[in-house]
């Protein structure tokens, strides 16, 4: 959905290694680009149908007039479906390669690139749902002139391995085969034809990194948000996760009141109340009176166990104390399940991350021992880029699936207020990956006072 | 035999205080937070420390870490930790910390004054006091693989006594049989789940949490 920083990354270099390795990158932009371009024809393919078949129609001559109707009709219809099924998926594919784009860029060409879609919509989409939230997003038309763009674009990305690939196989090759044809020009004697395909070459390998940087930043110039329509989303975006966000905390609060009223706090009414019957008993009959008091000891006992789970739900105390990866790892040692935990996390998200972070974690630790019949559960906590990923996977059965389940959505509902995501892969006969992520940054490890 | 408190809240400190006053032992000091716990244990060289695991400045593990701390300091000091809430976790740190002499209990046990003031002395004499709510916690995560299928109810019962770190005379008491019951039930299970029989409490002890993963 967004991500607003991420830290830049280092410069390519230069050298023959890292050319080579450029060079090989441009051509995978290219073949992303011939994949885009064929999405494109697609769609051009369909309009070009229908407006063949409307011409047919209107103001084509010669040929029986039934004929014509027939062959017209079919070329729309052909049209038409083509477009009801592939408009779509099109544009599904589109997002799909400008968002490889994006991470590309940032991890090949040193040119990271922000991504802020519009979120889908809640619940089950029917055709026209889906089709409005992917044709009003104001990024999917940033996509599209980005795939047309870059039939242009491309050509930075893959001219190093063009020039590249003319000195070894125009100029050097025709020395080792006798297939290729040599160039024909004065002084083509092999020498000087090696001499210049090595140089050849060399320019390649050594222009390839500028070239994808550059090809990078013309992706960032298209691709990066930016405009009016866009913050007008981010806002709407950002007043319904407000929303829900509050929703969801005074939902919380009503549920502690009410907990402490009907446990606690009833406890230590009854609590008083025995003591006060033991008071008044206390000289007649003593024993008796030895017996409220023990029996008031145990309702303070029960009063206080009822406590320990509510803070437990509020906020666990070895969350507050320890931080995430310690709290996961409580919870394992708890769990009977098997659960392995990794973590690199030297430092700590903002408290109210690490909260988010960890009860989702406890749902989807929940959901693992109630559905999956898992052998194992493996979490994994990681903070790289300004994001933190927390991984859960089990390898269960799999079968689940976020439209079926409230638990899911309640989990992408509250990442959503600190605009992370939750993906999730769970094909029958399993494993299933769920994976979140937050954007965040960590503060420093917490130095012991003694 | 000397105690040194450290708890932060003063009706819990001063309370505490009393009650093992009434109970004939003696308060060498009682301090409010880890920096003087450190202090007063080198420097009075108690029997056992009581340890809040809340302390300032940071009111989070800090009992914990001026624990761990102090039996660095003052290698196989006694330290029974009280808690508001009991985690296996900050019991492993605990165990990890030497052989013997550690208490890990709800503060709710200083209500059976009788029974808190027994693991207290229990600690002091190089012994273990797990709270019973860490045990529970560690048997029903073992109940699910099936190893302790094998045990019958009162041999997990006996089992779950001996894990808080019990003595033979102490389970008997508890269960109201007799010591050589209860010997032969610890016999019984020690065979069961293929573990050496020790006659030192406390070895016996730190097995079964080993073997529960404790």
């Amino acid at each position: 959905m967004a991500v607003l920083t991420s830290p830049r990354r280092a410069r390519p270099r230069f050298g023959p290694q890292a050319g080579l390795v450029a060079a090989t990158r441009g051509v995978a932009f290219a073949a992303l680009m011939a994949a885009g371009i064929g999405l494109l024809i697609l769609l051009v393919a369909a309009v070009f149908l229908i407006a063949l078949g409307a011409g047919i129609l209107f103001v084509g001559s010669g040929g029986p007039h039934e004929e014509r109707v027939l062959l017209a009709f079919l070329a729309i219809g052909t049209g038409l479906s083509l477009i009801r099924f592939a408009l779509p998926a099109t544009l599904l594919g589109t997002r799909r390669l400008a968002r490889l784009t994006r991470q590309l860029a940032g991890d090949w060409c040193g040119v990271p690139i922000a991504e802020r879609y519009a979120p889908p919509p809640a619940g089950k989409l029917t055709y026209t749902e889906r089709l409005r939230w992917l044709a009003t997003d104001p990024v999917t038309r940033r996509d599209l002139r980005w795939t047309a763009a870059n039939l242009l674009a491309c050509a930075l990305a893959a001219a190093p391995a063009a020039i590249i690939a003319t000195g070894l196989i125009e100029f050097i090759g025709p020395e080792f085969t006798r297939l290729i044809p040599p160039p024909a020009f004065p002084g083509n004697t092999p020498r000087t034809l090696v001499v210049l395909g090595l140089a050849i070459t060399s320019v390649g390998v050594l222009a390839a990194p500028a070239l994808l940087r550059a090809y990078g930043l013309v992706a960032r110039s298209i691709l990066a948000p930016g405009g009016e329509a866009e913050l007008e989303l981010r806002v709407q975006q950002l007043t319904e996760t407000r929303t829900e966000a509050l929703d969801t905390g005074a939902a919380e609060i009503r549920r502690i009141e009410r907990d402490l009223h009907d446990g606690a706090q009833a406890r230590l009414v009854a609590m008083g109340m025995t003591l006060d019957a033991a008071g008044q008993i206390i000289d007649s009959n003593p024993d008796a009176a030895r017996a409220l008091v023990l029996e008031a000891r145990d309702a303070s006992v029960k009063a206080l166990a009822e406590l320990r789970a509510l803070v437990r739900g509020i906020h666990p105390p070895v969350l507050a104390d320890r931080g995430l990866a310690d709290a996961i790892r409580a919870l394992a040692l708890d769990a009977s399940a098997r659960i392995s935990l990794a973590s690199d996390l030297n430092g700590r998200p903002p408290a109210p991350v690490e909260s988010a972070a960890y009860f989702a974690v406890c749902e989807l630790l929940a959901n693992v021992s109630k559905h999956a019949e898992a052998r194992q559960t493996w979490v994994d906590i990681r903070h790289t880029d300004g994001m933190l990923r927390v991984g859960v996977t089990d390898n269960g059965h799999g079968g689940a699936e976020p439209a079926r389940g409230t638990g899911l959505r309640g989990i992408e509902r509250r990442l959503a207020a600190f605009d992370g995501v939750l993906a999730i892969s769970s094909p029958p006969g399993g494993p299933t990956a769920v994976t979140m992520e937050v954007p965040c940054a960590l503060s420093s490890p917490k130095t012991s006072s003694c | 035999m000397r105690v040194v408190i450290a708890e932060d809240l003063f009706l819990l400190r001063d309370g505490l205080t009393r009650m093992l006053q009434a109970h004939g032992l003696q308060i060498a000091a009682a301090v409010d937070n880890g920096a003087d716990l450190l202090a007063a244990v080198t420097a009075d060289q108690p029997d056992v420390a009581i340890v809040d695991v809340r302390l300032p400045p940071t009111f989070t593990d800090e009992g914990i870490r001026a624990a761990l701390a102090a039996r660095r300091e003052v290698p196989g000091l006694p330290v029974l930790v009280l808690s508001q809430y009991v985690e296996q976790l900050y019991a492993r740190e605990l165990l990890a910390s030497g052989s013997g002499g550690i208490g890990y209990l709800l503060k709710d046990r200083v209500f059976d004054s009788g029974q808190f003031v027994d693991a207290v002395r229990r600690v002091a004499a190089g012994g273990t006091a797990m709270d019973p709510e860490v045990i529970a916690r560690l048997l029903a995560r073992n109940t699910g693989d099936g190893t302790l299928a094998a045990l019958s109810p009162r041999e997990r019962e006996v089992l779950a006594l001996m894990a808080e770190g019990r003595s033979n005379a102490a389970i008997a008491q508890r269960l109201v049989i007799t010591e050589r019951a209860v010997a032969k039930h610890t016999a019984s299970i020690f065979l069961k789940l293929d573990l050496q029989p020790s006659d030192d409490d406390n070895r016996r002890v730190l097995a079964v949490l080993a073997y529960l993963g404790g």
